[in-house]
């Protein structure tokens, strides 16, 4: 089995009209450089976009980025859209210009984990490690 | 010095003619002890070095200042960039911030219309009026500006790719005052290049951009005169994350590209550059952020009377708005970002910017409070009336460390735009991706250095609290966008269709064909003309970009 | 989507997530991968045509597959895509950037997109790739293309899957000589001179029609930005398919493109056995490495021997 050679496939996106890409572009590079296999976007992408990028790549976690404040119309779109399309399993890291009292409702409606401005690189990368692996762990049967 | 030949001429050709039209804000200026404040200090005996690479105020090489009497004769313009939500509401802050005493708007616009949707896109679903104000037709337009004299307060409209629509809508908006466009002054933003690379808010490929863009120039250069037509802007692209050297060279290489494509359509480079400004970024490395300014000023006189052959010295001087950089702030501890913001806009002060923002303290957070906006404008305040800095031209003038600087980065902003021209010019570079790598690289490489303690940020990887009070949050009103849309289609309902269709089928032939678009805009716009449907005409003949990949 | 039955079937609904999930058990070398691969050897593999698209890094390959796609779209086709990129040797990771220019189809359920890394293999990426490739043409998809930075013996392999393979280059790029002495020039059914706007590309056809001139090989002059000569590459691509076809060249290619895959999947096999055993007992191993390693071989086999006569003894007797 080989599954340890690559430590994930992440989907990094930017839905709506939001061209903030200065973090997304770093939490791209870190993941590349702590050893993900990563698909980034674009700016610019509706959520059904992002969502069938996800499920056509197999990706093991999906990251999205916003910062101009329309996250809570953008995220759950992805998600719904990630569910229709039978990815609703995949988790969901967000990022980006959040205020803390929507942080909580979006968890509630299935992010996996929502960063805001001057995390440390480190802690979300602990967190894609541990979202993807078991994620792949799932994929591939690994009891 | 004082009987230099060099020194005599600028008194008598330059100082006294200014001081004859402009004098300066007061009779005498004092230091706290009641000594004199010297206009200018001058080295003893001027060498060569120092007449040609420093020289005087007001004076090729403008290294020193654009003016000769610089905050002594006026202070810059305090400008704030603000709007949000409908243009009711961006209205009633610019009433605010005027009688706070700002001198200039700044306008912001939401992500819809800077990217040509109508509020009713469904791609404009959650952002209409969200960071900035809804513009739809000239009506929104009309209200944004309602009761604020257009000839009399100079307004910025951060505006880029529909830039040629919305200076038609203030054009008729500012007909509803009364108002011809030759009375007209302001800025539009019009710096495509930089959205590309920094900004992101593109529509259309480069080279039909750049053609709007200059027939944007074109016509004002004809029907308004005092407006400055682009603001090229560095500003974006040290947000996006480059180096300070970057920030210049990627500007000036825009520069170099508009000022080509102006003077291959025909303009005089005497007549259109003295309404060309620039935008750009103050940051924390204080002493780096004032030699910066005065290399840029330097070399930026160079490049136009060299390369450009510009003789007007209105043509080389470089004069800028500055921004406090805001990826410098943090949402821990948000009272530090005052201190940061301070040190920023006394950069940029020292460094001889004409109008400044200063950015507020919650900004890793929310759009501005009013509360905050007030302390970030009062914070220029201070420096303006108590610090003193304004009573002598150029201060630091003569520091071996910061002239050495200046040097330092002149050569290096000078080799990178070298490379630009040799990897065949700003275009080619950002369609290759060159220009995004380098940005990227140095952002990556900045993140880094924080993440490894390398570089110190307070209260965020040393003297971090725990505690963290979470400061308010600006709210907007939920109903802006349900609003925005249904005046929207009331006015689609209740204008004269016919007359629409026919303008766009008008503008769609000559965007097709060479002559200018703006008269055929500005009527389109008139008979309330969609900037969704006149960008959709404009993507039909144009096409759409799409991103190059950096790394 | 984690049932063998279920992804297989999905397959052939043309169900992304199956199509997805069946990719990435092959890649990761999951060991379910063999039963699926069992059951989706469809005739229709034999109809469906291969292209590969390679060249130095950005002379505009994604952008000429995305003007591909909407070409082979508007005439019905269904498209795949397996798109290469190189792992990073330090980090493992890896940048997938080629579809981002191919965006524009994200929502387009006839186009079928896969990023793949390298993975930093000698082998074992052809293995993926032409199973890759195998599934989607079994969900129905002719074309697949296949994308790859041609610069490595690795890259230069997965092309050797396609039954016609394109060369992409661009004027001013400077690796035309890295790239004929690579050899990838020798092996290029057609070569395509991108961003013929750019100055240069006249001379670049020109250089190339006289290192052609003896072999019969289509130079293509695109613009790729504009979609100006992507009809014409297409209709060059279809051309060499047809005469292949009837020639019987078709054929012998794709023989030799399953023994590529046999050979590769089998150095695979070979690697991760020998690399542990290596490490179980590395004192055994000092000496001559030619040596060693025919000894290990010789042992494997032997192992593998005996544990298929013990298994199936009715083969041997
Ligand atoms: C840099 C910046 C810009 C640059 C963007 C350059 C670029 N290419 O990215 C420029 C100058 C172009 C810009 C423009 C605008 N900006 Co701005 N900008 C900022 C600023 C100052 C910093 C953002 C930043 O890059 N920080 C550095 C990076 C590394 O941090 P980060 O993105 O937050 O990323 C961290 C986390 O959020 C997280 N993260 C981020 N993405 C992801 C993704 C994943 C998957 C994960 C797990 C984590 C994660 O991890 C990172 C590391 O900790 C912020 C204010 C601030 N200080 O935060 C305003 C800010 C975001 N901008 C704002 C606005 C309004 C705008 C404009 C819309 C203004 C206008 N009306 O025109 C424009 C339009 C831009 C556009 N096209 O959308 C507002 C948004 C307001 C809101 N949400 O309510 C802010 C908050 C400023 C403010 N207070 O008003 N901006
Ligand atoms: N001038 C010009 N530029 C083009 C043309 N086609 C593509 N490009 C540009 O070339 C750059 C690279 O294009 P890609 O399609 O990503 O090239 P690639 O070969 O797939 O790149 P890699 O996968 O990174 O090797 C992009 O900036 C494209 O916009 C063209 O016809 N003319
Ligand atoms: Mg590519």
């Amino acid at each position: 089995m080989d599954i340890q050679r690559c430590r994930g496939r992440v989907l990094i996106g930017k839905p709506g009209l939001d061209g903030h890409d200065r973090g997304a572009k770093i939490i791209a590079r870190s993941l590349r450089d702590d050893g993900f296999e990563v698909i980034y976007t674009g700016i610019r992408r509706t959520p059904e976009e992002i969502a069938l990028t996800a499920i056509q790549e197999d990706v093991d976690a999906v990251g999205l980025s916003v910062l101009s404040g329309a996250h809570n119309e953008l995220f759950p779109e992805v998600l719904r859209a990630l569910h229709q399309a039978k990815g609703g399993d995949i988790p969901v890291i967000g990022g980006g210009i959040i205020p803390r009292e929507d942080i909580q409702h979006l968890k509630e409606l299935g992010m996996y984990e929502i960063f805001t401005t001057g995390t440390p690189v480190q802690t979300i990368l602990n967190t894609f490690r541990e979202a993807t692996e078991r994620y792949r762990q799932k994929k591939h049967k690994i009891p | 010095m004082n009987e230099h030949p060099a020194f005599v001429e600028w008194k008598e050709r330059v100082l006294k003619k200014t001081l004859e039209r402009f004098p300066e804000r007061q009779k005498e200026f004092k230091t706290d002890s009641g000594l004199p404040a010297e206009r200018l200090a001058l080295p003893e005996t001027p060498d060569e070095k120092y007449l040609s690479k420093i020289g005087f105020p007001g004076q090729y090489p403008f290294t020193r200042g654009v003016q000769p009497t610089m905050y002594r004769g006026r202070l810059w313009t305090m400008r704030q960039y603000a709007g949000f939500s409908s243009a009711e509401e961006s209205n009633k802050r610019y009433r605010y911030l005027l009688e706070q005493g700002t001198t200039g708007l700044s306008v912001a616009f939401d992500l819809p219309t800077q990217i040509g949707y109508d509020s009713d896109h469904k791609l404009s679903r959650g952002e209409v009026g969200r960071v900035g104000a809804a513009i739809d037709t000239f009506d929104d337009m009309e209200a944004l500006f309602n009761g604020i004299p257009l000839d009399k307060v100079s307004t910025s409209m951060t505006i880029n790719s529909p830039a040629a629509i919305l200076l038609a809508m203030y054009v008729v908006a500012a007909e509803k005052q009364g108002l011809k466009p030759a009375q007209l002054g302001g800025t539009v933003q019009n710096d495509i290049l930089k959205e590309y690379i920094a900004r992101g808010t593109y529509i259309f490929p480069p080279h039909p951009s750049i053609r709007l863009m200059t027939d944007i120039i074109e016509w004002c250069s004809r029907e308004m005169p005092q407006f400055n037509t682009v603001s090229v802007s560095g500003y974006h692209i040290r947000e996006a994350g480059s180096t300070a050297v970057q920030e210049i060279a990627f500007a000036f290489a825009n520069a170099c590209t508009y000022v080509e494509a102006a003077v291959s359509a025909g303009l005089n480079v005497d007549v259109f550059a003295p309404h060309m400004t620039f935008f750009f970024n103050a940051s924390s490395d204080f002493l780096e952020e004032i030699a910066k300014f005065r290399a840029a000023r330097r070399l930026w006189a160079k490049l136009m009377k060299e390369r450009f052959r510009a003789k007007d010295p209105g043509a080389q001087k470089l004069r800028f708005h500055t921004q406090t950089a805001g990826y410098s702030l943090t949402a821990q501890q948000v009272d530090n970002n005052i201190v940061r913001v301070t040190l920023q806009a006394l950069a940029a002060v020292l460094g001889g910017t004409q109008s400044l923002h200063t950015n507020s303290r919650d900004e890793a957070i929310t759009l501005p409070t009013e509360d905050s906006v007030r302390t970030a404008l009062r914070t220029q305040q201070i420096i303006a009336y108590e610090s003193g800095v304004c009573n002598t031209v150029d201060p630091f003038a003569g520091s071996y460390c910061i002239e050495n600087m200046t040097d330092r980065m002149e050569q290096e902003i000078s080799a990178l735009i070298g490379r630009i021209d040799a990897a065949g010019g700003m275009i080619a570079a950002i369609e290759s991706g060159f220009v995004q790598r380098q940005i990227e690289d140095s952002s990556y490489a900045y993140q880094k250095q924080i993440e490894s303690g390398e570089r110190v940020v307070i209260g965020l990887n040393k003297y971090q609290e725990s505690e963290e009070v979470s400061p308010p949050v600006f709210q907007i009103n939920k109903f802006t966008e349900e609003n925005q849309i249904m005046k929207l289609a009331n006015i689609r309902a209740k204008r004269d269709n016919q007359r629409v269709r026919k303008a766009l089928a008008r503008l769609e032939d000559v965007a097709r064909g060479k002559e200018n678009v703006m008269p055929y805009i500005i009527e389109a716009v008139r008979c309330y003309t969609t900037l969704g449907e006149i960008c959709d005409v404009l993507r039909s003949v144009f096409g759409v970009y799409e991103e190059a990949k950096g790394y | 989507m984690n049932d063998i039955d279920e992804i297989v079937k999905g397959i052939y609904l043309k169900e992304p997530r199956a199509i997805g999930r069946a990719i990435s058990i092959i890649e990761d070398g999951d060991q379910r991968a063999g039963a699926i691969l069992k059951q989706i050897n469809a005739k229709s593999i034999q109809d469906s045509t291969i292209v590969g698209i390679t060249g130095p890094i950005g002379t505009g390959k994604s952008t000429i597959i995305n003007q591909l796609i909407a070409h082979y779209r508007t005439q019905g086709g269904r498209v795949g895509i397996v798109a290469i990129d190189p792992s990073s040797p330090v980090s493992g990771g890896a940048l997938l950037g080629d579809r981002i220019r191919m965006m524009r189809h994200a929502m387009d359920k006839d186009v079928v997109i896969r990023s793949m890394a390298t993975r930093g293999k000698q082998g074992g990426l052809c293995a993926s790739a032409a199973a890759a490739v195998r599934i989607m043409i079994c969900s129905g998809c002719n074309p697949v293309i296949i994308e790859t930075v041609g610069v490595g013996q690795a890259e230069i392999d997965v092309v050797g899957l396609a039954d016609i393979t394109v060369l992409v280059l661009a004027p001013g790029a400077g690796d035309e000589i890295q790239v004929m002495k690579a050899g990838i020039i020798e092996i290029a059914d057609i070569v395509v001179v991108n961003k013929a706007e750019c100055p240069g590309a006249d001379s670049l056809i020109m250089e190339l029609e006289n290192v052609l001139h003896q072999r019969n090989c289509a130079v293509c002059r695109v613009i790729a930005r504009e979609a100006y000569g992507i009809e014409n590459l297409a209709t060059a691509i279809g051309k060499i398919d047809r005469e292949r076809r009837k020639s019987g060249q078709f054929t012998g290619k794709r023989k030799q493109i399953r023994e590529t895959e046999i050979i590769d999947c089998a150095i695979e096999m070979m690697r991760d056995e020998i690399r542990s055993r290596l490490q179980e007992c590395p004192g055994n191993y000092t000496g001559d490495p030619r040596a060693i390693a025919r000894k290990l071989i010789d042992d494997i086999c032997v192992t593998e021997l005996d544990m298929l006569k013990r298994k199936r003894p009715e083969v041997f007797s």
